[in-house]
């Protein structure tokens, strides 16, 4: 392979430095290494890599801005399709986005393109956003609240926040809901701060209130407010973001053992509450020295890493399947097994014992195989007869999924919901059984992208326009 | 940012804290809550809403000075501010004419009680309350309560006001008569222990659950407590429970699972303003 093709690889810190702290493990591009792998890119005429990204970032100009050095030009470019380069450079699965369409991947590595949209996206931060006059020239929005319409935004992660960037440059008055006291969604609670530092959370967020959004936190949509409510108070539309954050657990015995928590609650201490500088912040956390973080997608993989972080001695992730059919990014899999997590794969939990206060101290376990493929395609896992071990642990991570947010929906009869609890839309439009009311995201989905969620997001919002034409 | 208008002591080591919330004052109902956090670095915590005043867009919680941050909380004076308040949250209790209903409220649980007795007396139904607490000068809003029932009974631990024992002792004898359903709000202990008097007898029993909470919207399980076979979070299935199915005992373990977090916290709070309680309120 020619030195050009070789695709140039993230700069991060030592697996043994990080794990001490929660500072980010990736240090991205300097400018040449950006340059150098920008000039990689074919420059397509029909380039396949758009049709991976579901906000349609047109990564070819991007890239040959960065390839001439203009990184302003660069990221207003990404901008125009997506408010959030700096987070989707970061989390977005590009191996199974745009990267994986890219020409380039068949002869070998595709071109870096979430590294080079990270790259632009840090880059305009550090040089211009201790300028005024530059955020005011090229952050302020001519088209602020021009069409005087108001539309109601619930929740605040990936999905809400495209959704009311979009509108806020169409014109509208977009206000956003949420429920936690911070925004961003899982960006806020779930992601931990070594994979998307909370700084360029809040610097992407402050973008989306600069276009004019409003952000009103602490609102439980459902309790405080109804959508009848939104309705009365001259809200137009309405876009329903609120994800997938209820927990699913497995009913198995012990499972409400002390120290044995839900992704979701084990990572909102940590992240939203900042548990892990107890006793500066309030919120406790109580991890043990043998954890084991039970799934195996990012969820998983994050709480297995944040427990190391906490200290833990030994942190293991069990996984019903095989490494192949593990869900979680490759990099982060890698990233995880280089910091010392390891994985007992074919191996499902089944009971969980308690000591005399109450907390767990062993899981029992059986052995599987893999059968034939099931509905997802992947190989079903098979108990072996009479395989069980145990396994000393004192503290469980129960990461096998999340399901949409009941909350809303189920304060909300006319809306449709399907059996694993999606709210039911328009494939097209995106619009629910209620006029008007528009949803997008893991809501719809169940959990799935960032990405995914922001496409979603878009895609609502044009409805919403075209909606709002023709009334 | 929300407004305390009022920080004031009723009883030794409880106070009542009203807040500015119009739109929470608006939608609250009897046995709901809030989630509040005082500021940055501070843990969000679940209270009841005691009461509420249409005219000034405030709300009530009544607390008990416990840990770190409920002692935090006696400390703020009016005029200044809460960083967050999430609500209403929780089911609203079943308010309807039952017939005759015993409201039984232990210790501070008697400020959850309050809005419920406001609201069955409203609703027609005969109120015999029981309050129940250590001593003498821990009960507060007792005239009030008083006043709203058609039977009122009071004992303490030591014997210093009203019949010397437990609520449970009372309720015993009380129980004779025809009750067609029982609230009680108190420590996990006299719940259960009101539950024990109570099932045999098939009397419809409804129990207000205190689970550590952390987000109050259903999306992190730590609130979750056993009710028969299922899992429920009190924080959206409740906080209140039919009591004959309610698994009290895992609820205490649960209960304490941040008891040696809670103790650091509280000992550096302490250390810092000297152990005093606060001298503003
Ligand atoms: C730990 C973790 C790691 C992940 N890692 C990745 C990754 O690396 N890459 C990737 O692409 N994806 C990842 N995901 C998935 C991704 O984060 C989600 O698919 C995405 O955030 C969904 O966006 P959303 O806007 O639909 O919902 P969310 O991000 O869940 O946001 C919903 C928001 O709505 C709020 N809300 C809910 N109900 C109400 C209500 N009634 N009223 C007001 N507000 C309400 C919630 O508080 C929340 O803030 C990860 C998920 C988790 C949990
Ligand atoms: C629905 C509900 C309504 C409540 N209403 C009232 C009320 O009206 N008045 C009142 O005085 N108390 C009420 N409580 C209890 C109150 O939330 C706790 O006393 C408070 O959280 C203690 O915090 P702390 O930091 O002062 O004490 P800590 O030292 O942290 O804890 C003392 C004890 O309080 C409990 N506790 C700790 N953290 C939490 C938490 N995050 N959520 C719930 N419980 C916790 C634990 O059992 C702990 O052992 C209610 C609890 C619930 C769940
Ligand atoms: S937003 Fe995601 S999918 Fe789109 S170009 Fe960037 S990294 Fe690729
Ligand atoms: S497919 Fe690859 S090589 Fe072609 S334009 Fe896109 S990034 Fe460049
Ligand atoms: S407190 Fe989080 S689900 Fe109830």
């Amino acid at each position: 392979m020619s030195k050009e093709l070789v695709r140039k690889s993230m700069p991060q810190r030592k697996a043994k430095e990080r794990i001490g702290d929660f500072q980010e493990v990736n240090l991205g591009y300097t400018e040449e290494q950006a340059i150098l792998e920008a000039k990689r890119c074919l420059q397509c005429k029909k380039p396949l890599c758009i049709k991976g990204c579901p906000v349609e970032i047109d990564i070819p100009k991007m890239i040959e801005y960065i390839a001439k050095g203009d990184f302003i030009g660069a990221i207003k470019n990404a901008k125009e399709k997506n408010a959030l380069p700096a987070i989707c450079g970061r989390v977005c699965p590009q191996e199974t986005q745009c990267e994986k369409l890219c020409i380039l991947k068949h002869k070998g590595q595709p071109v870096a393109i979430g590294n080079l949209e990270r790259f632009i996206a840090d880059w305009e931060a550090s040089h211009t956003t201790n300028s005024k006059e530059y955020n005011n020239k090229e952050q302020s929005e001519p088209n602020r609240g021009a069409k005087g319409i108001k539309i109601a935004v619930i929740g605040s992660g990936p999905a809400g926040l495209t959704c009311a960037a979009d509108l806020a440059r169409m014109g509208y008055e977009v206000t956003i809901f949420e429920s936690l006291s911070e925004p961003g969604g899982v960006l806020r609670y779930g992601i931990p701060p070594f994979r998307l530092s909370r700084g360029v959370v809040d610097r992407e967020i402050e973008y989306i209130k600069n276009l004019g959004v409003d952000i009103k936190v602490n609102m439980l949509i459902g309790q405080i407010k109804s959508l009848n409510n939104l309705f009365a108070e001259d809200y137009k539309s309405i876009f329903i973001g609120t994800g997938a954050g209820l927990p699913r657990f497995m009913n198995i015995p012990g499972e409400n053992l002390n120290n044995v928590y839900s992704a979701n609650e084990f990572l909102t201490r940590i992240n939203l509450m900042k548990a892990f500088k107890f006793p500066e912040y309030d919120t406790p956390i109580a991890c043990g020295k043998k954890v084991a973080a039970i799934g195996a997608g990012n969820v998983a993989i994050d709480s297995a890493r944040c427990a190391l972080r906490l200290g833990a001695q030994e942190v293991s992730i069990i996984y019903r399947r095989s490494e192949q059919e593990m869900p979680a990014r490759d990099e982060e899999i890698l990233h995880a097994k280089e910091e010392g997590v390891k994985l007992f794969l074919l191996t499902l939990p089944v009971e969980y014992y308690s000591d005399e206060k109450g907390c767990v101290k062993k899981a029992r376990c059986i052995k599987m195989e893999l059968g034939e493929p099931d509905g997802s395609g992947r190989r079903r896992p098979i108990p072996i007869e009479n395989s069980d071990f145990e396994m000393d642990i004192d503290t469980v991570v129960v990461a096998i999924g999340q399901s949409p947010n009941p909350l809303l929906l189920h304060s909300t009869p006319e809306l449709k919901v399907a059996k694993y609890g999606n709210l039911v839309v328009d494939e097209e439009s995106l619009e629910t059984g209620i006029k008007g009311v528009f949803a997008g995201g893991d809501i719809i989905s169940g959990a799935a992208t960032v990405i995914e969620a922001m496409g979603a997001g878009k895609r609502a919002a044009s409805s919403i326009d075209n909606f709002l034409a023709k009334k | 940012m929300f407004e305390i208008l009022v920080n004031r002591e009723l009883a030794p080591g409880i106070k009542l804290l009203e807040v500015k919330s119009p739109d929470i004052t608006k939608k609250v109902k009897p046995g709901q809550f809030i989630v509040l956090r005082i500021n940055e670095k501070g843990e969000r915590i679940p209270l009841t809403v005691a009461d509420k005043h249409p005219e000034r867009g405030s709300l009530d919680i009544i607390y008990q000075e416990v840990g770190k941050t409920t002692r935090e909380l006696g400390c703020l004076g009016k005029g200044e501010f809460l960083l967050d308040l999430v609500g209403p949250l929780g089911k609203p209790g079943e308010i309807a004419k039952y017939g005759t209903i015993i409201l039984i409220g232990g210790g501070v649980g008697i400020a959850t009680l309050f809005p419920y007795i406001k609201a069955f007396k409203k609703a027609g139904n005969k109120i015999i309350s029981i309050l129940g607490a250590r001593t003498k000068e821990l009960f507060f809003l007792e005239k009030e309560i008083e006043n709203l029932s058609d039977e009122f009974y009071i004992t303490t631990d030591d014997g210093s006001y009203g019949k010397k024992g437990f609520v449970t002792d009372l309720l015993k004898d009380l129980t004779e008569k025809k009750i067609d359903l029982v609230l009680a709000v108190g420590p996990l202990v006299m719940m259960k222990a009101v539950r024990q008097i109570t099932k045999p007898l098939k009397i419809l029993t409804w129990v207000s659950l205190n689970t550590i909470m952390l987000d109050g919207t259903g999306m992190c399980g730590s609130c979750r407590v056993t009710v028969g076979d299922e899992v429920k979070f009190a924080c959206v299935d409740g906080p209140e429970f039919q009591a004959d199915k309610v698994d009290f005992d895992e609820l205490i373990f649960r209960n304490q699972r941040f008891s040696k977090e809670e103790a650091i916290s509280l000992n550096i709070y302490n250390e810092k303003c000297g152990n005093k309680r606060c001298p503003k309120n």
